[in-house]
């Protein structure tokens, strides 16, 4: 009884430190799917936490406030959008002004937040579904925003493979010369990702500050943006493949907090390798500081598994990707 | 004759430093086959843009069907009735022959409905296609296929078609013409736009000649000579190369044996199991059509593809196939690329710096830091030499016409003193004049000793220019034949490629 | 009538040196607005932000000291970000320095001389080098995106810093605080100027950006970091191999950042502490962009950059306004260099619509 519900708590532990990733890793998917590489997310992110965060104490309304980190985000990707898409600025190096920015602007605006409580978004259980055992609290007591989450999820899957929408948006991201020929408008369109994505980005940061922590501190994601970035690789452009990679970082964050707390048993179970190692395994496992270290050198990890076959990436790499479009000849 | 279904009077273009189009005057009469004649840079890829929508006249104006209208968009000009198939085909590798054909219909349109009307037109037009298939599995001359059905599904009263046949092979180019003979029967017009007269004169009722942007001649082909329309398509008559008559020298300079390579990109052609011999001042030619190998045998001769290479390279009984284009280079390979700007060159740097590039075995390295004075003094001797024209070393290889940026690459690999020169596609985008150097350029190198290798798509080129002529087809090379002794048929049909490959004249002791 | 781009032929010399100098005065014109917007008279905020840090002779010390990192660092980057080599990891890099160079002060405490300063910088620039060696093999073997792991492998370095100060290297008389012994004299860098903090660090960094400026420009291995970043199929086309421009780019950048760090150590802070930087890593990018990949423009714009953080200390002292000011200053001004840059090969037409036709 006590296994198994520890067992649901880091599962349902999972879902929640992953779905900001499954948002802005969503996000940042129709951006790239559209021929755009958004560096920015780090920094809309931030924005969006922020954003959400202040709207909350002001208005007491967390609901209010994930629509404005929504909002925020958007607004922070259009400087992005107009600085990439009108001037024709280079994507990487503007995504990374974008983070600075959010960096310096959030840390900037929420000083005043520091330390600040709020009622964040509370699990709402759905009648019935809720009750079955183990589906039921995985699955149907959560937050809103997990459930907008599957449903992003189910909508950006629908839309990318279902629709002529996301036809031309894949056509657009493969070739922007081809669809400008054929009389596609590539600056509009591929806007429309990028605010798609700035969106996402700030509804994640939402997620942080209005549920997942629920607080404000500077610089409280952390490297989640880069993370989402680097999972939209790891997925090769595939919306599922995005969802499972984002619960696979949220696992790893959970279990890592959970390490700890298990003091002696995992003492014990370290016994188990040969010696040098099971006692550097000890060191690892009893800093805060090496644990952490651990979504980071995931993500390096899988990153490299996945990346060796340059043939796959390249398949599915929408080959716009990150090239400057100008109308002009 | 009917009235006009498109006309367009006092067109006028202007692009930063060149007057594209300078007030022409173009009439098409419905069902007439109407040529767009003019060498490269003359305005017709502006034109017909305009025309498409893609561009925006700076002044002038567009009659259809006797009304006056403002093409503003590609759509706009598909919803008219003006179809376009381009040179550089607008398609999408990773979506299927349907989704393509779907992207350039505006109106609501059901995709299943869309497949069965694609099979219909291609069953009645000759153009047989797979509607489910991926666009990066067609040959070239399959992907044109696709371009023609995406305008013919509109039912389209005017068909531009830009250089359509430079992707095709000469049996192809004829299935071709019927297609366009019988779409111009039922009354569709066609705007077809080429420099190669005798295609010209074999398909087309009236021509408009262009030079420099202007209008020079309105003429029926059929009742002028080569001659007379080479007259206004270039101002004077067509320049030939002088060739002088050689006899085959028996030294072996290049050999290929059992060359295979997969090609790094996924949509790319593997090759496959390639055997050739080059001799002492031999110019051989590599016909084929776009995208059967050239590229990635290039590639492979100048040392960029080394991953799991099977298979020698030889050049004067040294094998190189296992080092790279700086150390093939010390043994006398030269390299000409197709993609002049940002490969052959390099656009944002300097005619001095882009001679570094691959110059700097001559003397221009000094234990690493490099010989600025050397490097000018290069640079200067190469736009000399070979009648570069440009605004000094010091201009961007970028600012140079494509004409004079080719002469300038040839030039900087002619002047390491090659023992072979690999040349891709020297005149392609070039203009008469530039042509007709740069062959005399290859014609009098192999006559000094230099084996040349020059692939084109340009059969009459490789005819002009050329000792042998071996084809590549889906990354397989047939025997080498001498130019006198085949004719555009047989390598037309290789270039389809029904051919036995050779095994290899050296092959056989094995 | 519309605004246009459109190419220009040739690009602009002119717009090239204009263009950072257009950004610096729209960032001016952002402050205005952004101060006026805070309710604090702008000129009196510009004033204590950019003139103020530098009326004291102890000020332009200070000015200097904080250049001195981010030179290093931004110069060092700039060789890869001209190669196309995108390592934006230089704060783990600085960080990895500082932990490898403070290591070699530590083991030796108390048992030093003057060869210890040499090599405390030397095992810091190879720290750093590591650190950065890591992303650049990732790339070549793997081809793992190097901007995602070199960023992600700064986290990893400020943990490890953190681990480090919090554990195995805590002063054991330091009252359980996290940080390290302060270093003897001989792990300590001279100062330069008598009633400043300004160390040999500074000369330091004006060396390798003399070096490095040497190397760009005058060197074949510097021009083939420039070839394989303007045209990455022409470097393949001339035979020079990416993978060694990419590992060149990391260890020379990780290197300096590295060298960045144990200055910054061995002359300013003299122990490890969980927090070593105000992110110099990081505005060592825009700083990059600033300068526009010239080792004499970013010379400058270290300068720049140095004042905006004493300028953002300033504001909080005299005018009660949030340090986080200054990161909104950076990335306002990094906007606006992108921004103004398309100027040099485009310009910008006003344009009538054409007639109806």
């Amino acid at each position: 009884m006590d296994g198994s519900e520890t067992a649901i708590n880091i599962m349902v532990g999972t879902i929640r430190a992953g779905t900001p990733l499954v948002f802005a890793g969503l996000g940042e998917l129709i951006a790239e799917k559209a021929g755009v590489l958004n560096l920015g997310v780090e920094g809309m992110m931030l924005v969006g936490a922020v954003t959400g965060f202040a709207v909350t104490v002001l208005t007491g309304n967390p609901y209010l406030g994930a629509v404005a980190a929504i909002g925020a985000g958007m607004l922070m990707s259009l400087i992005f959008g107009g600085l990439t898409q009108f001037l024709l600025t280079n994507q990487v190096a503007t995504g990374l002004a974008l983070t600075i920015f959010g960096v310096g602007l959030s840390a900037f605006v929420g000083l005043s937040y520091i330390g600040t409580p709020i009622q964040g978004l509370q699990p709402v259980a759905i009648p019935l579904l809720s009750q079955i055992p183990i589906v039921g609290p995985l699955l149907f007591n959560h937050d809103l925003l997990i459930y907008v989450s599957f449903a992003l999820f189910a909508v950006v899957s629908w839309f990318m493979f279902k629709t002529r929408a996301g036809l031309i948006l894949r056509a657009v991201g493969e070739s922007h010369d081809a669809a400008h020929a054929i009389g596609y408008s590539v600056v509009k369109i591929r806007l429309l990702a990028i605010v798609f994505g700035g969106g996402m980005a700030g509804l994640a940061g939402g997620y942080l500050s209005l549920v997942y922590t629920p607080q404000w501190a500077e610089n409280m994601t952390a490297g989640r943006g880069w993370i989402a970035l680097a999972l939209v690789v790891f997925a090769t452009w595939r919306p599922a493949r995005v969802l499972i990679g984002a619960y696979l970082f949220g696992g790893i964050t959970i279990l890592s907090l959970h390490v700890q707390a298990a003091g002696d048993a995992v003492t014990n179970a370290m016994s188990v390798f040969p010696e040098p190692i099971g006692r550097w395994l000890l060191v690892i496992i009893n800093s805060s500081h090496l644990l952490a270290t651990l979504p980071y050198l995931a993500t390096v990890v899988v990153l490299a598994l996945i990346s060796r076959d340059a043939t796959k990436i390249r398949l599915n790499a929408p080959a716009s990707l990150g090239r400057p479009f100008h109308p002009g000849a | 004759m009917t009235a006009a279904q498109l006309e367009l009077t006092g067109i006028t273009k202007q692009y930063p430093g060149v007057l594209a189009n300078d007030h022409i005057d173009l009439a098409i009469a419905s069902g007439e086959v109407h040529a767009l004649l003019g060498e490269n840079g003359a305005g017709k890829s502006t034109l017909v843009k305009i025309i498409y929508g893609v561009v925006r006249a700076d002044e002038g104006e567009i009659l259809w069907n006797g009304e006056p209208v403002r093409i503003t968009s590609p759509s706009q000009a598909r919803s008219l009735g003006i179809g376009m198939v381009f040179q550089h085909f607008n398609l999408f590798e990773t979506l299927t022959v349907a989704e393509n054909i779907s992207l350039g219909i505006d109106e609501d349109h059901d995709l299943k409905q869309l497949t069965s009307e694609i099979e219909e037109i291609s069953t009645k037009y000759g153009l047989p296609i797979n509607p489910h298939q991926h666009v990066h599995a067609l040959s070239v001359g399959e992907r044109q296929r696709v371009e023609i059905i995406r305008c013919l599904v509109q039912d389209p009263k005017v068909l531009i078609m830009d250089e359509p046949t430079s992707v095709l092979t000469p049996q192809e180019v004829e299935k071709l013409f019927e297609t366009l003979r019988r779409l111009s029967s039922e009354g569709c017009s066609i705007l077809y736009i080429s420099h190669k007269l005798d295609e010209i004169q074999a398909l087309c009722d009236r021509a408009t000649v262009l030079r420099h942007g202007k209008v020079t001649a309105t003429c029926s082909p059929k009742q002028e000579t080569p001659k007379s329309l080479a007259e206004m398509m270039i101002g004077s008559e067509l320049p030939v190369c002088k060739r002088i008559a050689q006899k085959r020298d028996s030294e072996v300079r290049l050999v290929v044996r059992d060359l295979s390579i997969p090609s790094p990109d996924p949509h790319g052609t593997d090759l496959r199991n390639i055997n050739v011999t080059v001799h002492r001042g031999e110019v051989l030619g590599i016909a084929g059509v776009a995208g059967n190998g050239q590229k990635e045998f290039m590639a492979a001769l100048n040392g960029e593809l080394m991953d799991s290479v099977t298979g020698r390279i030889e050049l004067n009984g040294a094998e190189l196939s296992k080092v790279g284009p700086a150390e093939r280079r010390t043994k006398g390979l030269a390299f000409v690329p197709e993609e002049r700007l940002g490969r052959g060159a390099v656009p944002d740097m300097s005619l001095a710096n882009n001679a570094l590039l691959t110059g700097y075995l001559n003397g221009m390295l000094n234990n690493g830091f490099i010989d600025f004075d050397r490097v000018r003094a290069y640079a200067t001797e190469i736009r000399e030499r070979f009648d570069v024209r440009s605004a000094g070393i010091d201009a961007e290889a970028r600012s140079l016409s494509g004409g004079n940026l080719q002469k300038f690459i040839m030039g900087r690999e002619i002047m390491m003193d090659p023992q072979l020169l690999v040349l891709g596609h020297p005149t392609w985008g070039v203009d008469v004049g530039a042509a007709t150097t740069i062959h005399q350029e290859i014609v009098d190198l192999a006559a000094k000793g230099t084996s040349v290798v020059v692939a084109s798509e340009d059969l009459d080129e490789l005819f002009e220019i050329c000792d042998s002529i071996v084809v590549i087809a889906e990354g397989r090379l047939s025997p080498v034949k001498r130019t006198s002794e085949t004719n555009v048929e047989e390598v037309g049909l290789w270039m389809s490629g029904q051919f036995e490959a050779d095994e290899g004249e050296v092959g056989h002791a094995a | 009538m519309l605004l246009r781009l459109e190419p220009r032929q040739f690009t602009s010399k002119r717009m090239q040196y204009a263009s950072p100098l257009i950004a610096a005065v729209l960032t001016l014109i952002a402050g205005v607005i952004l101060f006026s917007a805070l309710g604090t008279d702008p000129v009196v905020a510009l004033h204590t932000f950019f003139v103020r840090p530098l009326t004291s002779l102890y000020g332009v010390g200070e000015w200097a000291l904080k250049a001195t990192p981010l030179l290093l660092c931004a110069i060092g980057l700039s060789v890869g970000f001209r190669g196309n080599v995108w390592n934006i990891g230089a704060e783990g890099q600085l960080t990895m320095g500082a932990v490898c160079g403070s290591g070699v002060a530590l083991a030796f405490w108390g048992d030093e001389g003057p060869w210890l300063l040499p090599l405390m910088l030397f095992v810091g620039v190879l720290g750093g080098m590591a650190w950065g060696a890591i992303p650049s093999m990732l790339k070549n073997r793997f081809n793992a995106n190097e901007i995602l792991t070199s960023l992600m492998l700064s986290y990893v370095a400020i943990q490890i810093l953190g681990y480090l100060v919090h554990g195995p290297w805590r002063d054991p008389e330091g009252f359980n605080f996290p940080q390290t012994r302060i270093f003897g004299d001989d792990g300590i860098l001279p100062v330069l100027l008598e009633g400043t903090r300004l160390h040999l660090g500074a000369v330091l960094a004006v060396i390798c950006t003399i070096i490095v400026w040497i190397f760009m420009s005058r060197t074949f291995q510097g021009f083939k970091v420039s070839v394989a970043g303007q045209a990455p199929a022409a470097a393949a086309y001339a035979g020079y191999s990416r993978k060694k421009v990419i590992l060149l780019s990391f260890l020379v950048s990780g290197g300096l950042a590295g060298l960045a760090g144990i200055v910054e150590i061995a002359g300013t802070i003299n122990q490890l502490q969980p927090i070593i930087s105000p992110g110099y890593g990081f505005a060592a990018i825009i700083v990059a962009f600033l300068g526009r990949l010239h080792p004499l423009g970013i010379f400058f714009a270290s300068l720049l950059m140095s004042l905006m953080y004493l300028g953002g200390e300033q504001l909080q002292i005299h005018l009660n306004l949030p340090l986080a000011v200054t990161g909104v200053f950076q990335g306002l001004l990094l906007f606006f260099v992108l921004g103004s840059d398309v100027l040099v090969r485009y310009r910008i037409r006003l344009i009538s619509q054409p007639k109806e036709a």
